[in-house]
């Protein structure tokens, strides 16, 4: 599996492997933390804001079953986001891929 | 092939006699006279499930097409199957009961579920697509010391993949007891030969058609059933709610949850709690540690990271996730209204008397929806979810028996004991032999577990998944300076700390605390019943009349099983390490034993010299964001 023609350590410090390495970790790594955020405000709300939860929106339906449904909708949220981004990182990815083959590195 | 082809046929034909032939202990949920039904449906899908397999197993001809299904699974396809694999019996019926028992608080718990795949989408599944090749002891064993790493790896895998298949084995054979009445010991034989069909003779190829064929099922009834409650409200969002609070078998489980709390509430009162939390997650931190297992947990359950080493690029693993994530929560929604329309149509009194867990809610509801007990639609339908139930359980025990397998066969045998040095044919053997032997492990443990409570199981799983497999991972993946030592020390210490603190936490029976609370269960249904009597004789309206009847015959009926419950107790005073009372008060460890866990990696790490983590470093990083390397090696 290891393909001992490829400089790893020349990828690693190529400019474009960097700045996709850090436009990635900036990205994915703010994502899931708004993500555990979110995820974890409804146990706590749930928890110690009850009387917020029980206020009746529309019909019976209460804040409590909004927020829990719009959990949903962001865990979709993110991972259409994602999912869109992630395109721009493939293209990079790709033309760091085409570089290490113009070195000789891939057969 | 055509010797495998005969014992396909042989193990459907055995596998249907033992369905088929088995004498009813006992029959709760289909009448006699409509059990042809059920055989029919059975047999229609064990059916399916076995053509898919005799396919399969003509394909399956290299070690990667046993564990890796040939990389040749796409997106969509691995999507369902990540699906299926993850809609176990536990939250297809456990999710739809605990709503229909509990309202709000049940949907709350099902969110987690989901919101864990966000973890796997954005850090595990591409890096591990392109640094691992069958098993989570190959993504390690790429940097740190191959056959130190594997070896505990494996050892955590099988570990974790044990408790949920426990869980599963236990749960189903309960299950296909309540639902068709046949004998637990011979509704785990069945679940087990066929499991053990599908992934010996089709490998991960059956493996993840049987987890598709079974998700698009699953799906296709909870949406039939979602449609037909809907449909008796008018499908209004607002007006579907005002039916829900307005309902009175929710309205007496209400109160009956609330016991004296409830006293001075309005019947519309009472139906409006149902949709506000607290009626059954008592404990906030718990709650929190749970959500915590789950979400670090889920990415690093074995049978899970397993399927991203089936599609081709990482591109078809990031697509996989997202299937995943839309089809895992649509179905969460529509469980929203399968226990919600339980709950008003078969009503919490029904359900807790087929099953105190709540996992006959769905069934029962199909059945109703259907026509009722004595109709052949309603008993179709019941025999249909009863069936998708049933296949649920064979393909979840099949997805982990291959996890625990591979781990078995490619980490320890070929990686440790032959040194790396297998043939292809040799290894997939081993892996077929080591599918064998965890099948019967299975088999043995689910009978030897009979009756006992194997609910927290799946907790554990998710706790040593979280603790120990996804700390290790994580970091190996994103932190330069890890290596065996912390690799080796987090494993152990997520794994003992996880399994330590449950066996001391309230998940254990602590027979002086059961004893205890069931005595005030007697007492505050006695006084019930007493006030109950007082508002009979006051009341003159008939329909108030048949209210109140009917939540006497509930206080009754909790009251007859507290009392069952204490006797079954016996004179038995400690849990199984001896003790009286719990010593840690969560029932999930993962709040103190993530951390610890991720604490003995950079420790373990820090404290230890390994040259070979550190120099494959840059490969590692490099193939993990870019997939060099690895996109030419799946294509063959």
């Amino acid at each position: 599996m290891a393909n001992p023609t490829i400089d790893w350590a020349a990828i690693d410090a190529d400019p474009g492997f960097r700045e996709l390495h850090g436009r990635k970790i900036r990205f994915l790594w703010g994502l899931m933390a708004f993500s555990v955020v979110y995820y974890f405000l409804l146990p706590i709300g749930a928890a110690y804001f009850t009387d917020l939860y029980r206020i009746k929106v529309w019909g019976a339906i209460n804040v409590g079953l909004l927020f829990a449904l719009s959990q949903f909708l962001v865990a979709w949220g993110i991972a259409f986001l994602y999912a869109r981004k992630a395109s721009q990182f493939d293209a990079m990815a790709e033309q760091i891929a085409r570089k290490a083959d113009a070195l000789g590195g891939r057969q | 092939m055509s010797k495998s082809t005969s014992t396909i046929a042989c193990t459907l034909g055995l596998g249907t006699i033992l369905l088929l032939g088995a004498e009813p202990a006992f029959a709760q949920a289909v009448a006699p006279q409509w059990r042809f039904l059920t055989f029919g449906v059975f047999a229609a899908i064990i059916g399916l499930t076995m053509y898919v397999t005799y396919r399969a197993a003509k394909r399956v001809k290299t070690s990667a097409d046993f564990y890796a299904a040939g990389g040749g699974v796409s997106g969509l396809q691995n999507g369902w199957a990540i699906a299926g694999d993850y809609l176990s019996a536990a939250s297809f019926l456990g999710i739809a009961g605990l709503i229909s028992l509990y309202g709000y608080d049940g949907f709350m718990y099902s969110v987690g579920w989901l919101v864990a795949y966000i973890t796997v989408l954005l850090v595990i599944a591409e890096p591990c697509r392109n640094i691992g090749k069958y098993t989570m002891g190959d993504i390690l064993a790429f940097r740190n010391n191959p056959k130190t790493v594997k070896a505990f790896m494996a050892v955590s895998t099988i570990t974790v993949s044990t408790f949920y298949l426990t869980a599963q084995m236990v749960g189903g054979g309960v299950l296909v007891k309540t639902l068709i009445g046949i004998d637990y010991q011979y509704s785990v034989i069945a679940v087990g030969i066929l499991m053990l069909a599908y992934v010996i003779f089709g490998g991960m190829v059956a493996t993840t058609w049987v987890q598709i064929i079974k998700a698009v099922l699953l799906v296709l009834a909870s949406l039939i059933m979602v449609f037909m409650v809907w449909y008796q409200y008018g499908f209004g969002g607002p007006e579907y709610f005002q039916k829900v609070i307005g309902d009175p078998n929710i309205q007496a489980r209400v109160a009956g949850l609330l016991g004296d709390a409830a006293r001075n509430m309005t019947p519309e009162q009472l139906g409006q709690r149902f949709l506000e939390p607290g009626l059954y997650l008592k404990s906030p931190i718990d709650q929190i540690s749970l959500g915590m297992a789950l979400v670090l947990g889920t990415a690093g359950m074995p049978h899970i990271l397993m399927r991203f080493f089936t599609v081709p690029t990482a591109q078809a693993a990031r697509t996989s996730v997202i299937w995943a994530m839309a089809i895992i929560g649509g179905f969460y929604v529509l469980t929203l209204f399968l226990g919600t329309g339980a709950a008003m149509l078969v009503g919490p009194v029904n359900i807790l008397a087929a099953d105190r867990g709540g996992n006959m809610a769905a069934p029962l509801l199909a059945q109703f929806l259907g026509g009722g007990p004595d109709s052949m639609l309603g008993n179709l339908m019941l025999s249909f979810v009863a069936a998708v139930a049933f296949a649920t359980i064979v393909a979840v025990v099949a997805g982990l028996v291959l996890a625990a397998a591979s781990a078995m066969s490619h980490d320890i045998w070929v990686g440790i004991v032959k040194g790396e040095h297998a043939t292809d044919a040799e290894e997939t053997r081993a892996a077929r032999i080591c599918s064998l032997i965890v099948g019967a492990l299975a088999i043995t443990i689910g009978i030897l577990a009979q009756g006992q409570n194997v609910a927290h199981l799946v907790a554990l799983a998710f706790a040593v998944a979280a603790s120990a497999n996804l700390p290790v991972v994580l970091l190996t993946l994103y932190w330069k300076r890890c290596n065996t030592g912390g690799v080796v020390a987090g494993l152990v210490v997520g794994t003992l700390t996880a399994i330590g603190l449950v066996l001391v936490s309230p998940n254990m029976t602590y027979p002086l605390l059961v004893k205890a609370a069931q005595q005030k269960i007697i007492e505050t249904s006695a006084s019930r019943i007493e006030q109950l009597g007082a508002d009979l004789a006051a009341a003159r309206d008939p329909v108030v009349q048949e209210v109140i009847q009917k939540a006497v015959a509930a206080a009754q009926k909790a009251m007859t099983v507290a009392q069952a419950e204490i006797a079954k107790l016996g004179s038995n005073t400690t849990s199984l390490v001896g003790l009286e009372k719990p010593l840690f008060q969560l029932r999930n460890p993962g709040l103190i034993s993530i951390p610890l866990g991720f604490l003995a990696v950079l420790l373990g790490s820090l404290f230890y010299r390994d040259k070979r983590a550190v120099d494959m470093w840059e490969e590692l990083y490099v193939r993990s964001n870019t997939g060099i390397g690895r996109a030419k090696a799946a294509a063959h």
